[in-house]
Order: C-alpha cells, then structure tokens, then sequence
C-alpha cells in the first residue's frame, strides 16, 4: 500500500485544511470545464452527506474560475479546495479528471478511480457504507450514464507540466523543453527551428543551461528587458538559454546580461536598430578588470575571429535578440546589405596601452567598475591606414580624412563614429601631448567644408538640398561645418596589437534622439 | 533523446483581424509620412490624385517624429479616431 502525497489546501473561506487527518479520506480531483466533472458533483454530495462525519472529505478545483462557477452550478454542502496552483494534481500523477482517492486513516492508498465508471463509484459507495456501518448515499444510480471517460487533468498540459515538473524538482529552469527524437540530428533541428544565425549552436541542454546560470547571481525567472520588437520577456534564464547556444562560458553571462539591459532601452532603440534598411548592429566594448578575468582579447586581430570571450558574447546578444525579441532577417529585421556585425561585434578596450580616460571613465564610471557599451553601427572596421604620419597633428589630421567617409563624403552632421586608435598610433599621439579632446578638435578642423561644397551637385546629390541653399547668402554658403555635429560624436578608445600602424574606426547610424544614442551599463559582480 | 530548452520568448502572436474592406474609398484618408528622406513628395503626389480621382474624401496628413521608431500612441490614436482609411508612406 503507497501513502498518498500530502498537501496543504485552502477551503472557500481561506482556511487551510491538510491531509492527511486523522480518519480515512475521500480526495476528488476535478476541474470545472470538464462535463464528467459536472456529472460527478451530485454523487460527491451524496457521498458527503452519508459518509462526511466519518471520512475527512476533500474536493479540489483546478482553476480558480471554475471552482466559482462549481459552486453556483451545484451549491455542495462541502467546500471546494483550492487546487489552481496544481501541485496537488501534479503530486497525485493524475493524468485525468475526475480522479477520485479512497484513503485510510493513516494516509495509505486505499483505492483509486478515474473519470467516472458506474459501477465502481457504486461499489466504492457499498464498501463504505458496510466499513463505516452506515447508509449508502441517497442516489438513484441508474438516472447516471453507466461511464464517462473524464478529461485531461490541467497538470499534464503541455503548457504547465514543464513547469510543474521544475518546480516539484526545485529547478529554476521554466522554460518550455523541445525533445528531439533519436533519429534526429539536434543541430539540423536547431537550424530548422529558426534559431540560428545561420552558423551551428550549441544545443542547450538543461545541464548547459544550468551550468550557464552559475554565471550570475540574479534569479532565473527575473526580468532582465523587455526585449522589441515582439516585446518578448528577455528573463535571466532565457538569456542564458542564448548564451548556451552561442558557445559562451557561464563568466560570461554578467556582461551578456548587461548588454541586454543597455540595448533594450528606449536610448539604444534596438527595434530600429534591428529593423532599418541601412543595417545597423549593435557593436559591444567592455571596460573594467572582467576583461582580464574572463580571457577577452583586447590586443592581436581585436576586431577579428579567434577569441572566444569577444565572439560569443556579440554572438549570445545577437541570437537573444533575433530569439526573444524576435527580430529576424526578412521579418522586421529588414537590412538591405546586413553586415558581418550582426554574428557578433564585441571587443575590449586596451586600457593599460591606454595613456588617456578609458571609455567607461570618460563617460561616468569608476576606474575598476566592469562596464559594457553598446554603439549602433552601420558599418566597419573600416581601416585608417597612416604608416607615415610622425606628429600628433598629422595623424590626428588623417584621422579625420579617414572619417570623412561616414555615411558620404558630403554628409555632414550625420553621424556618430566609434574609433578604435591602435597603440603605435597612440605612442604618436602622445609623444605630442595629445589628448583626446585634441584628437576630437583635430578631427573637426581637418573635416570642416564650406556648406557651398556639400550641396547637392552634378557629382552627389547628398548632403545640403539645392533648395535650402539657394535662399541662403554667399556669406551663409561659406560658414564651414565639420564632419560630426558635437566632438562627443567622436568616441574613442584604445585597442590592437602593438605592430602596426592601422586604426579602425565602425560608423554609426542615425544618431540621438532621432535614431540610437549609445548606452553603458555596470556588468555585476559574481 | 536529447531535450533542448526553448531559447524563444514561447509567446503566441495576437491574431489581430484585418478590418472589413468596402470597395469603396470615402470619407477621411490619413497619409502618414514616417519622415524618411522624399517620403513627402511620394504623399504630395499621392494626395493631388486621390483628391482628383475621389469626390468628397478629406485627406488628412500626419508624420512620426522619426522613422527609426514606431509611430507613438497619441498619433495611432488620433490617426484611428479620425480617420476611416489610412496610407503609410515607407519610402524605401
């Protein structure tokens, strides 16, 4: 004899009742929208009143809707318990509703049945009747239909028992589990699934997924963003079910985690980030000691393939975004060209080599705070290749000629532009005393061109419209405007390998309010 | 048999219905110009000949702040309450 599971319900009046007592029981399963259900309410009744003074009765509902609607249906003389968290039913292993439990006093499985069959609900009426020495229930058995088959317990819906399981396991997994059958190769199915990049995944098995959430210290089920375009709930764990796939380590998460949290602000605006037909990604630069901890390349090939930090951290944001956000090419995500940033844009900025603030401090964090900050990018890497230049003003100067290629060579005022200084072009800089704000200056003065030469012409018709300008005087003509609107358009750090005098520079989108402005986030401590 | 976790959002998509369609163009048509570059001059041309072509309709003219964002609430709202028909101008 199996002793049932005990539990702890509440009655209609929030009174807390728990089996098991100290007399035989009666617990009956059931949920409002099933018609065997219904059929049973009367015959639970009549089992109530002949035998509830001497068995402990109990009847639970599965939805808190329906049990209001049970009782004005049937108006029973006992109180239907409240079973809408489902873990009585879950416990109870019931596949079906009704399922009726006979136990004794000690809580032992006495006799089980389900859905409802005549002749066993009458026999277990007579078998009471004659243990308890008293008289059967007044019913008249033949008025009810000799077998009902019952309905599907709610605790075996798909859509609930993944979570019921978790949570009768203590696992802080939620999230929905795929089986895929033997015969199938898991990373074709991934490919068909749409999940992927178009590069294979790694699959994220439940051990992955939970090795990969030692990354943090956040709680599976809390909501990181609410991620654009489908406004999907980017939770800790679905995030990490994305870093999984990616190739990412669990250190990795808390900057994964962040990048998430900077990208789905109204700021960054990734739904347009993601949808413009320019195509524009998100590029990722992380500051702070975390570079060193979690082995990301800040110096040899950067920018390029070979470090597993740098590459499956852009990797993991992007595929959280095309998964949970649901941004896809072809459905919103709509980029003429694409661009190989959108597998995956992140990198660290060398601040040892740096002789200047680093990109976290220059924009309000403290020196040893591990940050990451997402621009949004239309293109690059794009070289400046200088292996001449020996003062700081030249290559500063050429810099600046370098940038002039931002959106068009005669759109001024466009954009915003993420320069990546390499370090022998920083030993340059500096031997001349030049700080950033001298680059920043250097950059603009180089750049400026008289409005005259930016109209629109025979050759382009970009930058200044004909019209604008034919109401404006010579004098207006020639004020010169330089390249970017604000020097804060010009956002510099430091990175690459120590030979070679080659700088990069990623050209931005549409910049502020009217497009994206870049954001920095505080990566967590673990 | 190996189990993969769902790296989606598991939502369904709202199914949202496509109002009736008449046949028949009357009454107020909203233009809205998302605010990309020549998206005006596609909207000119097209109000021009839908005032010549319908009798009677009122075209009414509206644009999103920028085109790199959805349309605010207030303008959807606005837009829908008076308005019967509506042309978005994508310009790409």
């Amino acid at each position: 004899m199996s002793q049932l599971p005990a539990f702890l319900l509440s009655d209609e009046n929030g009174e807390s009742i728990s089996f098991p007592g100290d007399k035989a029981a009666l617990i009956c399963l059931l949920k409002e929208d099933c018609p065997t259900c219904n059929e049973v309410m009367p015959v639970l009744e009549s089992f109530y009143r002949a035998f509830g003074d001497r068995v402990d009765f109990y009847v639970a509902g599965q939805t808190l809707e329906g049990n209001t609607r049970l009782r004005e249906r049937h108006n029973p003389s006992f109180s239907i318990l409240d079973d809408t968290s489902l873990k009585v039913s879950f416990a109870y292993d019931i596949d079906t509703v009704p399922s009726l439990f006979l136990s004794d006093d000690q809580g032992n499985l006495a006799k089980q049945l389900t859905g409802f069959v005549r002749r066993e609900w009458q026999q277990l009426a007579r078998d009471l009747s004659d243990s308890l020495d008293t008289e059967a229930p007044e019913l008249d058995w033949e008025a009810l239909p000799e077998w009902r088959v019952g309905c599907g317990s709610l605790s075996v819906d798909p859509l609930i028992a993944d979570r019921l399981r978790a949570e009768a396991e203590n696992s802080p997994l939620r999230a929905r589990k795929i089986e895929i059958a033997p015969a199938d190769d898991e990373f074709e199915f991934m490919f068909d699934q749409g999940f992927s990049d178009g590069l294979p995944l790694v699959p994220p098995t439940p051990v992955r997924v939970l090795r990969m959430l030692t990354g943090t210290k956040r709680d599976p089920q809390e909501v990181v963003a609410v991620m654009p375009p489908n406004m999907g709930d980017a939770t800790v764990e679905k995030i990490a079910i994305n870093a999984v796939m990616a190739g990412a380590k669990p250190e990795y998460l808390g900057v994964i985690l962040a990048a998430v949290e900077a990208v789905c602000t109204d700021e960054y605006n990734i739904h347009g980030v993601m949808a413009t037909t320019m195509g524009a990604s998100p590029v990722m630069v992380v500051n702070g000691p975390i570079r060193e901890r979690i082995g990301m390349n800040m110096k040899l090939g950067v920018l390029g393939q070979g470090s597993r930090a740098n590459a499956t951290i852009g990797r993991a944001l992007r595929l959280a975004i095309r998964n949970i956000g649901g941004a896809k090419p072809g459905g919103t995500e709509r980029s003429t060209l694409g661009n190989p940033m959108k597998f995956t844009m992140c990198f660290p900025e060398w601040e040892e080599r740096n002789p200047w603030d680093p990109l976290h401090v220059e924009r309000g964090f403290g020196a040893d705070d591990c940050v990451v900050t997402v621009f949004a990018m239309t293109s690059g890497p794009t070289l400046i290749v200088d292996q001449s230049s020996r003062t700081a003003s030249q290559l500063a100067g050429s810099l600046g000629l370098g940038l002039e290629s931002a959106f068009h060579p005669k759109a001024h005022y466009a954009t915003e532009v993420l320069l990546v200084v390499c370090p022998e072009h920083v030993d340059t800089l500096i031997r001349d005393g030049y700080t950033k704000a001298d680059i920043r200056a250097r950059i603009q003065e180089v750049t400026k061109r008289p409005i005259s030469e930016l109209v629109e012409n025979e050759v382009s018709a970009v930058g200044f419209p004909k019209s604008a300008a034919a109401s404006m005087t010579e004098e207006a003509l020639q004020k010169e405007l330089p390249k970017f609107k604000s020097d804060a358009d010009i956002h510099i750090v430091v990175a690459g390998a120590d030979a070679g005098k080659f700088s990069g520079a990623f050209h931005g989108w549409a910049t502020g309010e009217i497009g994206s402005i870049s954001v920095s986030r505080k990566i967590e401590e673990v | 048999m190996t189990t993969i976790l769902d790296p989606t959002n598991e939502a369904e998509p709202v199914a949202r219905q496509i109002t009736p369609r008449s046949g028949v163009i009357t009454g107020r048509v909203a233009l809205l110009d998302i605010s990309k570059p020549r998206g005006n001059v596609l909207l000119d041309r097209l109000e021009t000949l839908l005032s010549e072509r319908l009798e009677g309709i009122t075209v009414n003219r509206y644009s999103k702040p920028t085109f790199t964002k959805p349309a605010p609430d207030a303008l959807r709202r606005e837009i829908q309450e008076n308005n019967d028909f509506i042309i978005e101008g994508l310009a790409d």
